[in-house]
């Protein structure tokens, strides 16, 4: 019998894609012979337009890559910004960084844990991750007064000190959390439907994770112990006692599986951090017009989504000269096409749900 | 921030072995354009260096040349290495594609030559654009590259 292969459009609109992406699939009968995943539809050119303003104007289009945790996207500009200028960080404002870092972390893993449930057919996981989300929101809104592009971090420290009513908020909620995340085990991981779906899905073998720069949940899945916050501490990260949770078969279940763990370990910073909180100032002593020396800077932090990099190049004047974003989410991506090959349609979206894009860091 | 650079001994030893390289201050080192694979696959396998992550990599345009900027991480080792390279033919910037080393330098590679227009060579069918349209003009990180709308 003759056969004959044929492409099918995923996406860009298409809700498991989780944003406007497309993917190209080449299909034998229902199996994927090659699939070519198209991405620059939110496209805004961010580092394009970083040169056209100064350096503290660059860090709201910072928030608009990973939307879902805009502190961190903050800080890596910031930590750039810093590195080149010699700025040294106030110790409150360490701790701030790490504590708003860490709730932001959360709230990022807690969409990638019920975007994921509710990819693979639970939609009801989507509903409870996002109930607790809400409480993060809520506090982060306390402290920056927005709920999703926050601009909090400054360059040389924070915005604005955490307001009284902060500290009652995250106490109630470090004592509710762990019980959120044995309810998502129970509802999610330990569903046997999910684990057929995800368990020996996908499959990334070390070297390829490696070879491929893959980072954060995707790596470390796979069972390369490499967290940033642990191989290289930075801001005060090494003060912090935490584990770094690392899968064992590099499937799709082991990257969920991993970012529940993870919660678990970064409301245990936010815990010891707001404990060690010392008193003094939150913003360094930084000029009102900030100009770099003539230089450039690469620094980069662990994001929710993997390591995520900003290189920064001054040329002495108030505007960078050149501002490249290192996103986790664009390298994880470009994997994507030889990780699908040989798997059905309905396990493509099980792999690309467990890389946990966000599209507005993938086009930048 | 904690120092993760490379001992002095073991940069001594790329430095005799590439007399050609120049190490700069805060050990940025910069790299022809024919010792860039070489050089790549020496720290990459050498089990002394071990660079085995290659986390970023980009480019920026100057008056007179191109740069392009390679970020390199040791899983084992922790250290970190920051590489460059100059193009000083501003005409037609071009520089070998590490994608024969790193799957990952692929994406990365598309999307320079996409925005900045770098030619990688030497690697079938690359690079293609990523992020624009096919049918786009120009290298919109290129600084002549004109553009409407801001605030300008």
């Amino acid at each position: 019998m003759k056969t004959q292969t044929y492409t099918l459009n995923l996406g860009p609109q298409h809700p498991s894609t989780h944003g406007v992406f497309q993917i190209v699939l080449e299909l034998d009968g229902e199996t994927v012979v090659k699939a070519t995943p198209v991405p620059g539809y939110l496209h805004r050119g961010i580092e394009k337009l970083a040169e056209a303003r100064t350096y503290a104007q660059v860090i709201p289009y910072t928030d608009r890559m990973d939307y879902m945790a805009g502190m961190l996207m903050n800080w890596g500009y910031v930590a750039a910004v810093e590195k080149l200028m010699g700025i040294e960080v106030p110790e409150r404002a360490e701790y701030i960084r790490v504590i708003v870092g860490e709730l932001s972390r959360i709230a990022s893993h807690l969409i990638a844990t019920g975007a994921y449930a509710g990819d693979i057919g639970g939609l009801t996981g989507f509903i409870y991750t996002f109930r607790d989300r809400e409480d993060i929101l809520d506090m982060l809104e306390m402290i920056s007064g927005s709920r999703m592009t926050f601009s909090y971090f400054r360059i040389g420290g924070v915005a604005e000190d955490f307001p009284a009513e902060f500290f009652p908020a995250v106490k109630k909620f470090i004592e509710k959390f762990p019980s959120c995340c044995d309810e998502y085990d129970g509802l999610i991981t330990g569903n046997e439907i999910f684990q057929v779906r995800t368990k020996k899905v996908g499959v990334i073998t070390p070297e390829a994770a490696i070879n491929y720069s893959l980072s954060g949940p995707v790596l470390r899945g796979s069972g390369i112990n490499y967290d940033m916050r642990k191989a290289r501490p930075y801001s005060v990260y090494d003060r912090f006692d935490f584990e770094v949770p690392l899968g064992c078969n590099g499937d799709c279940f082991d990257r969920y599986r991993i970012r529940i763990l993870e919660m678990r370990q970064s409301l245990r910073i936010v815990e010891q951090a707001l404990e060690q909180l010392p008193e003094g100032p939150i913003m360094a002593k930084v000029p009102k017009v900030l100009k770099p020396p003539a230089g450039d800077a690469y620094a980069e932090i662990e994001s929710s989504k993997g390591l995520f990099g900003a290189y920064v190049v001054s040329d002495g004047s108030p505007k960078p000269y050149r501002v490249h974003f290192r996103r986790p989410s664009f390298i994880n991506l470009g994997y994507l096409g030889k990780l699908c090959e040989g798997w059905k349609i309905a396990d493509v979206i099980a792999i690309l749900g467990s890389i946990d894009i966000v599209l507005g860091e993938v086009d930048c | 921030m904690a120092n993760f650079q490379l001992p002095a001994e073991l940069m001594q030893a790329l430095l005799e072995k590439f007399p050609n390289i120049e190490v700069q201050e805060n050990q940025m080192v910069i790299v022809s354009a024919d010792d860039l694979i070489p050089f790549m696959s020496e720290v990459k396998e050498n089990p002394d260096y071990a660079l085995d992550l290659l986390t970023n990599l980009t480019a920026a345009e100057y008056n007179d040349h191109f740069e392009t900027v390679y970020n390199l991480i040791s899983i084992t080792n922790g250290f970190d290495l920051m590489v460059k390279v100059k193009l000083t033919d501003k005409d037609n910037p071009s520089v070998p594609s590490l994608c024969p080393l790193w799957g990952g330098a692929n994406w990365q590679e598309r999307e320079t030559y996409d925005l900045m227009g770098i030619n990688f060579t030497d690697y079938p069918g690359h690079p293609t654009r990523i992020l624009l349209l096919d049918t786009f003009n120009g290298h919109p990180l290129r600084k002549d590259f004109k553009w409407e709308g801001g605030r300008e």
